[in-house]
């Protein structure tokens, strides 16, 4: 066999036994990333594999199936949480330009922000309503997989030497005051005033596993679903589809597409360029 | 071996290369090609800038989009992009080796998926980024095109890709796409990797 061919040999059989290990963490553990994008769940768990030192995936399946903390750590690693303040500034100023003025029609507004993470995006959000008069009559609903993001979101506190990239979204995303009037700052991090969190309610939800909990206005599930493969994208879609009002709001990350969904031909666009859609039926 | 993909990774001095490069691909060019540019925060019209030089449609791809022969594909800012059996894949993970997106990262997944059929292209640039994907693409029988580093704007990652496996062709820039057109109109089934 050609050293080509004895490769790709590797692969498959590697392939196979992370399939394994994703099925075996599921029936144990109860996590389920069985339908996850394979190829980057692929890196990840191979980098794992090379910070604990272990060759082959069946070995390391041993180790997780066994061994609660580094089960844990597989967690930590399968996850991507990276997150900014109003990133990609213009799909803020979309939202203040054509969804607050149909916000601005309801007496009160549920949002859901599904695949929260540190609660930068959430935070964001509240600043934008608060300038725009809406905030005491919203419900923020911030809801991630990962309880330790969690609690960094409660938390409210971010690194300071992130801030000058955020003013400079916040600005670009139609900011009206100081973007330093929303944070203390100590030491090397700030805390953003808890005036943000009133209204915001921050809970541990699974989108695979776990089901519609309320109606809302708005859901924003932006670069959550990068990370599922299409099966489970479609399923996803389904339960936002069956949690948002009529006409309610809904907001993609700026790289993820409606097109090619089930849910489609249900939504209408809001803005051609920015992710905004509008459930129409 | 017949090929089925074109990923192209370059750093520093890749726009200029670019320029020489895209306008000179076939207009039926027969496979896609994937194209990882380093970029900074402030490239969002990366892609307009890139079609004005290029007869073939250049677009970044959105996540799970289909891969269509004929068409350039250009890794958006800030997303690693991946390759999978039914198309693109994109992710936010922390930077490898300081880049994102990262040559690496597309070079890996392309191995990955299309094995032996892969043919792996890197470009001027001034890092190391690309070594050990053009490296992964070699050892599944795809084939590797380096640019001569002699004439690269940038050496580091021609270098760097020469010294990490044994590659199938090193060329002058203007070389390349006259390469990638005769290797997409050979019949499949011919070989050009050993
Ligand atoms: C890259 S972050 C996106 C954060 C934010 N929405 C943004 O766009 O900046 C992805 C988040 O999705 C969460 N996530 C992944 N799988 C999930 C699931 N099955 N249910 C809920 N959240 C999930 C991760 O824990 C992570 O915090």
């Amino acid at each position: 066999m050609t050293s080509a061919a004895l490769q790709s040999d590797q692969t498959q059989l590697e392939d196979i036994e992370i399939a394994l290990l994703l099925e075996g963490l599921y029936r144990v553990y109860g996590f389920d990333f069985r339908d996850y994008s394979p190829a980057s769940i692929k890196r990840r768990i191979l980098e794992r594999m090379r910070a604990e030192k272990i060759a082959t995936v069946s070995a390391y399946q041993d180790c997780v199936l066994h061994d609660d903390a580094c089960m844990e750590r597989l967690l930590v690693g399968l996850s991507v949480h990276v997150t900014s303040m109003f990133r990609d500034p213009s799909f803020y100023l979309t939202f203040r330009q054509k969804v607050v003025p149909i916000l601005r029609t309801y007496p009160t507004v549920r949002i859901w922000h599904a695949g929260c993470s540190t609660g930068e995006e959430v935070y964001s959000m509240a600043i934008l309503l608060q300038e725009e008069g809406l905030y005491r009559k919203c419900v923020i609903y911030a809801t991630d997989i990962s309880r330790e993001v969690l609690r960094k979101a409660r938390e409210g506190i971010f690194p300071l030497a992130a801030m000058q990239e955020y003013t400079g979204n916040y600005m670009k995303a139609g900011g009206k005051h100081e973007f330093s009037d929303y944070y203390t700052a100590h030491y090397d991090n700030v805390i953003f005033h808890p005036a943000l969190k009133t209204n915001v309610v921050f809970s541990e939800h699974n989108l695979v596993t776990d089901g519609s909990f309320n109606e809302f206005h708005v859901i924003l599930c932006r670069n959550v679903m990068i990370y599922f493969n299409k099966a489970l994208q479609e399923r996803v879609h389904n339960l936002i589809y069956d949690s948002l009002s009529m006409f309610g709001v809904f907001g993609l990350g700026n790289k993820e597409s409606l097109k090619f969904t089930p849910r489609a031909d249900f939504y209408d666009k809001l803005d051609s360029r920015d992710k905004l859609y509008r459930k129409v039926r | 071996m017949a090929f089925e993909i074109v990923v192209v990774g370059t750093s520093y001095g890749g726009l200029a290369a670019l320029q020489v490069v895209l306008p000179a691909l076939a207009p039926d060019f027969g496979l896609p090609i994937v194209v990882v540019q380093h970029r900074g925060k402030d490239t969002d019209n990366l892609c307009e800038f890139l079609q004005r030089h290029c007869a073939l449609p250049l677009a970044e791809p959105n996540d799970k989009e289909a891969i269509a022969p004929g068409r350039v594909y250009l890794a958006p800012r800030d997303y690693h992009l991946l390759v999978e059996r039914d198309g693109f894949a994109l992710s936010t993970e922390a930077p490898v080796g300081y880049a994102r997106p990262s040559v690496n990262v597309l070079f890996e997944s392309a191995a990955d998926v299309y094995q032996g059929h892969v043919v792996g292209v890197i470009l001027t640039g001034a890092n190391a980024d690309g070594a050990r994907g053009l490296a992964k693409i070699k050892a599944y029988g795809g084939l590797c095109v380096v640019e001569d580093p002699a004439g690269a704007e940038s050496r580091g990652m021609p270098q760097a890709a020469i010294a990490a496996t044994k590659v199938d062709a090193i060329l002058p820039l203007r070389e390349i796409a006259p390469f990638l057109n005769q290797l997409c109109q050979h019949e499949p089934g011919s070989s050009y990797a050993s």
